[in-house]
C-alpha cells in the first residue's frame, strides 16, 4: 500500500485584531424603537458617570465576511476526528462523533431553554435527564448519581467531596486524610483529591503493571479516605485483582473511586459497581461519543452506590405525581459544583448515542475497541526499536502503551520525534510520555470507530518511521514538515520575559 | 448475518475474523479472559436500542417537543441570558475541524484552535481591562470558586467577603469549592435604598484574615455597583484581593473592572454567542493582572504566542503547563483538564462580529428596553419595579405589593409568557419579588405583551 500524501492547510492567518477597518461591523444590532427612546431618553444621561466606560474596548472592527473567512481558515488549520482521521490519543477515546447528535442538539426546544424555567414547561428535558441517569447506572452497576459535573475532572472533584462528606458524617474525616492513587493514574486524579483537601499517597505498580498489593496493604489504614483507580489501568491492562483491592480498602473503612476515563473497554462486559467501586465518574465526551470541542465542553456524571445518595449535589430530578421535578431536599448534600445542572447539550448527545447503539451495540463498541487495540499492539510491538512493556501475553483492553526507549538509545529518535513524524502522514499522534512509569511512552487508543485500513496505515507509518530512524534519524527528528507550522518554541512561550498571553501583552512589547 | 453498525467499520464479520486470526484467537471473549469469571457481566443491559437514525431523531425530537414554547423569549437572566446568537457563530462552532478536535496537545496540527483561543483570551482582556485571561473554566460559579482559592494561595488568608445579594447558586458553588481548604465565606450587607454594597459594613468586616473581597457588577439583581472603585480600595488597603464578577456584555458600556482596581475578573461568557441549553455548557471567564505571582497561580489552560524553533514565523502553544494537572499532579493550581474551548471560540467569533460599536449599541438597547419595561410595569397598580433606586443594566426586580409572586407567575405561564424568576425562596426578606431580564430579543411589542399579561394576571 502506498502511503497517502498529507499537507495541512496554511493560511498564514493574521490575528483578528490585525484585520478590518475603522467603522466596519460584522453584525447589525437591532435599533432601540423610537417610542422606547422617547420614553427613556439617552442612555449616557442615565448611567452614573463614575462607572461609564470612557474608552470603548479595543475589539476588532471587521465585516461579517472577514470574520467568517478568518475562522474558517483557522478551522482548516486544525485536526479533527470527524474531518481529518485517526486520533489515537491514549486515554482520550477520540471516537467518531455522530452527526445526527449534533443535529438533535441544535433543536431550539433545547437551545432556547433557560435553566430557571418553571418545571412544568421543561418536562421533556427533565425526563431525558432522568432516563439517562438510569441508563448510566445500569451500564456501571451503580444505584444513584448526578449529571452535574461539567467534565471528568469536575466529576473527580465531586467524587472526592462525596468521600469527604461520607467520612465527616461518620465523624472520621479528622483522621481519614489520605487518598491512595497508583503511580500510573491520570494527572487529574491526584489533582482532584488534593483540591478536595486530601493528601495524596502514591502506590507503585508491580511488575505486571497492576497495583502492587503488598505495597497497597502497607499504605492502607486508619488514615485512608479512599482509593482512586481506573480499570483497565492506563497501560490498558485489566486490574484482575480488583476484588482483593476493594476488600483491602473497604476493610480499612475507605471508599473505592472509579475513574471512568477508560470505560470504553468494558461496556456490557464488566461493571465498576460489580468490581466493588462505590463512586464512579464517566466522561460522556469519551465513551459516549460527544465531541471534545477542541478541549471542551465535556460532561462528567458521577454515579454512586445507594449508601452515598445523601451526599449527591442538588438538585436531583425526581418523578412525582406525574411530573418530573427538581428536588433540593437533600440535607447532607455536598452542595453544588456547577451553577446549574451540568452540560446539558453533551448530555443530550450521549442520550441519542445510547439510543442509537442500544445495550447490545455498546457492548459491540467496547469489543471492537479492544479488538482494534490488540490488533495494533500485536503489530506494533514487533516494529524495530519499539516494545510493549509489562505483562507480556496479557491482552490489552481499549489502549496499550509502547516504549520507544530502545529506539531512543540506538538512534536518538525519541517518542516525541515519532509523534511529530506521524503528523506528517496526516495521522494524529498518540499520547506521549504518559503513563509516567513507561520510559519513552507512546500510549495508543484507536477506538472502535476506525476502519481496519486506518489501523494498517498507522502500522505502516510506524514501520517507515522506524526504518528512517535507523537510517536517517535527523529526518525523523526534524519533523513535522507537512503541518501548518513546524516545531514551536515552548520555552519562549513560557519564559516570564518573553511570554505573550494576549494581544494587550503583545502591544506592550511592541 | 447481523447488520453492520454504521459507527463500527470493523463490525463486518470477515474483518473481525481476519483481525482475530492475526491475534491467534477464535473469539473476542479471549481478549477478556483475564477478567475474573465472577466479575464478568452476563446479563442483558436494560438499555433500549439499537435504533435507526430516523427512529432516534423521532424519539429525541418528540421528547424535546414536550418543552413549552412561549410567545417571546423568557424574561429570565440571573447568570444565563436569552441573547441572540448570530448565524456566523453557529456556522463556525459546527465545523468538524473545531468541534471534533481534542485539547491541542500537538500544536503543529492544532494551530487553528490555538490561535482562536489566543484571540478569545485577548478579546476578554480588552473587555475586562486586564492583561491575562485563561482559555476558559466551566462557568461563572466554578470560576468564583477558583478565584477564591487562588486568592488563598497568594496571600494565605482564609476569608472571602461577598455581597449579601449575590447569586445564591454561585454562593453555594463558592462554598463547595472553598470548604476543603478551610476558607470562610462572609456576607456584606447592602444599602436598603440603593441595593449597593454597604461600604460601612465592608469596613467593619474587612480585616487581616480577608483573602479577597468579591463584587458582582452588575449585581445579581441587575443594578450597577457604581461605587465599585471604592470597594476595591477598601479591599486593597487591608491587603485583600479584589475579585469582580461580570456579565461581559455590560462591558460595552460599563467601565472595565481592571480600570477600577480589580485583581481578578470572572464572569459568565454564555451571553457571548452561546445558546442557553438549559444552563450548560457555559463559559467561565477568568482574567488576572500581568503579575508573575498571579500568573503562576492562575487555574486552567493558557495559550501563548511564540515562534517556530527556526524563528521563521509566529505560532501558538499551551503556555506555562507546569501549573497544570497533567504535569504537576497534586500540586497543580487546579484539577481542570477539559474546559469549555468551543464556547470560548463562540465568544471570540461573537465579539469579533460585534466589535466595539456593536457591543455599545447592544448595551444601549438593553438599558433602554429594560428601563422601558420597568416604567410600563410600574404603571400597573400594586407593582414596583425595581425595588432599588440604582441604575440597572438589563435585569431588574419586580415587587408585588398585594399578590403572591408565584400566583402571578402561573397566570403568566397560562398566557404563554415566562416571566421573571421568583426570588421568594432565595431572598424572602425582599417580599414578593421576581427577577426579570430584558434582552435585545425582547422587542417593544414583547414588553408591551408582558405588561398587559401582568396587568391581567394581577386583576384575575
Amino acid at each position: 500500500m502506498r502511503m497517502r500524501r498529507f499537507r495541512q492547510a496554511d493560511w498564514d492567518e493574521p490575528l483578528i485584531f490585525e484585520l478590518g477597518w475603522e467603522g466596519r461591523a460584522g453584525f447589525s444590532v437591532p435599533a432601540v424603537e423610537p417610542e422606547v427612546r422617547d420614553e427613556v431618553g439617552e442612555v449616557e444621561e442615565l448611567i452614573p458617570i463614575n462607572i461609564l466606560r470612557e474608552e470603548p474596548p479595543r475589539l476588532p472592527e471587521v465585516s461579517e465576511v472577514e470574520v467568517l473567512r478568518h475562522y474558517i481558515h483557522l478551522s482548516q488549520m486544525n485536526y479533527g476526528v470527524n474531518s481529518s482521521g485517526i486520533y489515537p490519543l491514549g486515554s482520550c477515546t477520540m471516537k467518531y462523533n455522530p452527526v445526527i447528535n449534533e443535529v438533535l442538539a441544535s433543536n431550539p426546544a433545547l437551545t432556547e431553554i433557560h435553566p430557571d424555567q418553571d418545571e412544568a414547561t421543561i418536562q421533556g428535558i427533565l425526563e431525558l435527564l432522568y432516563r439517562l441517569k438510569i441508563w448510566l447506572q445500569e451500564l456501571t452497576g451503580m444505584e444513584d448519581g448526578s449529571l452535574e459535573p461539567a467534565a471528568g475532572a469536575q466529576g473527580e472533584f465531586l467524587g472526592n467531596l462525596i468521600m469527604r462528606a461520607y467520612h465527616a458524617d461518620r465523624g472520621e474525616l479528622e483522621r481519614r486524610r489520605e487518598v491512595i492513587i497508583p503511580d500510573s493514574a491520570h494527572g487529574t486524579n491526584p489533582a482532584s483529591a488534593a483540591m478536595a483537601g486530601f493528601k495524596v499517597v502514591e502506590v507503585p505498580s508491580g511488575e505486571d503493571g497492576c497495583v502492587d498489593l503488598e505495597a497497597l496493604k502497607s499504605v492502607v489504614g486508619e488514615g485512608t479516605a479512599g482509593l482512586m483507580l481506573t480499570n483497565p489501568n492506563t497501560l490498558g491492562i485489566f486490574e484482575s485483582r480488583i476484588s482483593e483491592i476493594a476488600e483491602i480498602v473497604h476493610r480499612a473503612g475507605g471508599l473505592m473511586y472509579y475513574d471512568g476515563a477508560n470505560l470504553n473497554a468494558l461496556m456490557g462486559r464488566c461493571r465498576p459497581g460489580d468490581m466493588g467501586f462505590d463512586i464512579v465518574h464517566l466522561n460522556l465526551h469519551k465513551t459516549f461519543s460527544t465531541p471534545h470541542g477542541g478541549g471542551g465542553p465535556g460532561s462528567g456524571p458521577v454515579l454512586v452506590k445507594a449508601f452515598l445518595s445523601d451526599y449527591l449535589p442538588v438538585p436531583v430530578v425526581v418523578y412525582r405525581d406525574g411530573l418530573y421535578r427538581l428536588s433540593y431536599d437533600r440535607p447532607k448534600t455536598v452542595g453544588k459544583v456547577h451553577g446549574y445542572y451540568g452540560n446539558i447539550s453533551p448530555i443530550l448527545k450521549a442520550y441519542a448515542y445510547i439510543l442509537s447503539m442500544g445495550g447490545e451495540g455498546l457492548r459491540e463498541a467496547s469489543e471492537i475497541a479492544v479488538l482494534n487495540s490488540n490488533y495494533l499492539a500485536q503489530r506494533l510491538k514487533d516494529v524495530r526499536g519499539l516494545s510493549l512493556p509489562y505483562a507480556p501475553g496479557v491482552p490489552r483492553k481499549h489502549e496499550f502503551v509502547l516504549s520507544a526507549s530502545k529506539m531512543a538509545e540506538e538512534t536518538g529518535v525519541r517518542a516525541l520525534h515519532i509523534a511529530k513524524r506521524l503528523l506528517d502522514y496526516g495521522i494524529h499522534a498518540p499520547t506521549i510520555y504518559f503513563p509516567l512509569i513507561v520510559p519513552e511512552a507512546l500510549m495508543i487508543e484507536p477506538t472502535e470507530t476506525e476502519p481496519l485500513e486506518a489501523l494498517d496505515r498507522l502500522v505502516e507509518a510506524f514501520e517507515e518511521i522506524s526504518s528512517l530512524a535507523y537510517s536517517k534519524p535527523e529526518e525523523v527528528q526534524s519533523s513535522p514538515r507537512n503541518t501548518t507550522v513546524g516545531r514551536l518554541d515552548d520555552v519562549k512561550a513560557s519564559h516570564p520575559r518573553t511570554m505573550c498571553l494576549s494581544y494587550r501583552m503583545l502591544r506592550k512589547t511592541r | 448475518m447481523s447488520r453492520a453498525n454504521p459507527y463500527l467499520p470493523n463490525s463486518v464479520q470477515e474483518i473481525k475474523e481476519r483481525m482475530m486470526e492475526r491475534l491467534g484467537i477464535r473469539s473476542i471473549d479471549e481478549l477478556y479472559s483475564d477478567i475474573p469469571e465472577e466479575l464478568r457481566f452476563k446479563g442483558e443491559l436494560r438499555i433500549p436500542g439499537p435504533h435507526s437514525e430516523e427512529e432516534v431523531r423521532r424519539v429525541v425530537t418528540a421528547l424535546l417537543e414536550r418543552n413549552w414554547r412561549f410567545r417571546c423569549p423568557p424574561f429570565l437572566g440571573g447568570g444565563v441570558y436569552p441573547h441572540y446568537v448570530p448565524a456566523v457563530v453557529d456556522e463556525i462552532v459546527r465545523r468538524a475541524e473545531f468541534l471534533t478536535s481534542y485539547t491541542p496537545y500537538q500544536p503543529e496540527v492544532s494551530q487553528g484552535m490555538l490561535q482562536a483561543i489566543f484571540e478569545y483570551q485577548s478579546l476578554i482582556c480588552e473587555l475586562v481591562g486586564l492583561d491575562v485571561a485563561c482559555a476558559s473554566l466551566y462557568d461563572w460559579s466554578s470560576a468564583l470558586g477558583e478565584a477564591a482559592r487562588m486568592a488563598n494561595r497568594l496571600n494565605h488568608r482564609s476569608t472571602i467577603l461577598v455581597p449579601h445579594l449575590m447569586s445564591p447558586r454561585r454562593l453555594t458553588v463558592l462554598k463547595t469549592y472553598t470548604e476543603p481548604v478551610g476558607m470562610k465565606v462572609r456576607g456584606v450587607d447592602y444599602d436598603r435604598e440603593t441595593g449597593l454594597l454597604d461600604l460601612d459594613d465592608l469596613l467593619v468586616k474587612v480585616d487581616g484574615r480577608v483573602a479577597a473581597v468579591y463584587l458582582e457588577n452588575p449585581s445579581y439583581l441587575g443594578f450597577v455597583e457604581e461605587e465599585a472603585e471604592a470597594v476595591g480600595e477598601i479591599a486593597h488597603e487591608s491587603g485583600a484581593l479584589f475579585i469582580v464578577g461580570v456579565d461581559p456584555i455590560s462591558l460595552g458600556l460599563l467601565k472595565a473592572p481592571g480600570d477600577y482596581g480589580a485583581d481578578i475578573v470572572i464572569g459568565e461568557g454564555q451571553p457571548l454567542g452561546n445558546h442557553m441549553n438549559y444552563g450548560g455548557p457555559l463559559l467561565g471567564i477568568f482574567a488576572c493582572r500581568d503579575d508573575p505571582q498571579m500568573i503562576r497561580q492562575i487555574p486552567g489552560r493558557l495559550i501563548g504566542m511564540t515562534e517556530t524553533l527556526d524563528g521563521s514565523r509566529r505560532g501558538y502553544v499551551m503556555a506555562l503547563q507546569a501549573r497544570e494537572q497533567h504535569i504537576r499532579r497534586e500540586k497543580a493550581t487546579s484539577n481542570i483538564c477539559s474546559n469549555e474551548a468551543l464556547c470560548a471560540l463562540a465568544g471570540a467569533v461573537y465579539l469579533s462580529l460585534l466589535g466595539p460599536t456593536g457591543l455599545r449599541e447592544l448595551c444601549e438597547v438593553l438599558v433602554s428596553r429594560a428601563r422601558y419595561a420597568m416604567r410600563r410595569i410600574c404603571e400597573l397598580p400594586g407593582v414596583r419595579a425595581p425595588i432599588f433606586s440604582s441604575f440597572h443594566f438589563k435585569e431588574f426586580t419586580v415587587s408585588l405589593l398585594d399578590k403572591p409572586v408565584y400566583e402571578v407567575h402561573k397566570r403568566l405561564l397560562e398566557r404563554g409568557i415566562h416571566g421573571g424568576k421568583p426570588l421568594v425562596g432565595e431572598f424572602p426578606e425582599l417580599g414578593e419579588v421576581a427577577l426579570y431580564c430584558v434582552t435585545e430579543r425582547h422587542t417593544k411589542e414583547d414588553i408591551d405583551l408582558l405588561v398587559s399579561a401582568l396587568g391581567e394576571a394581577l386583576e384575575g
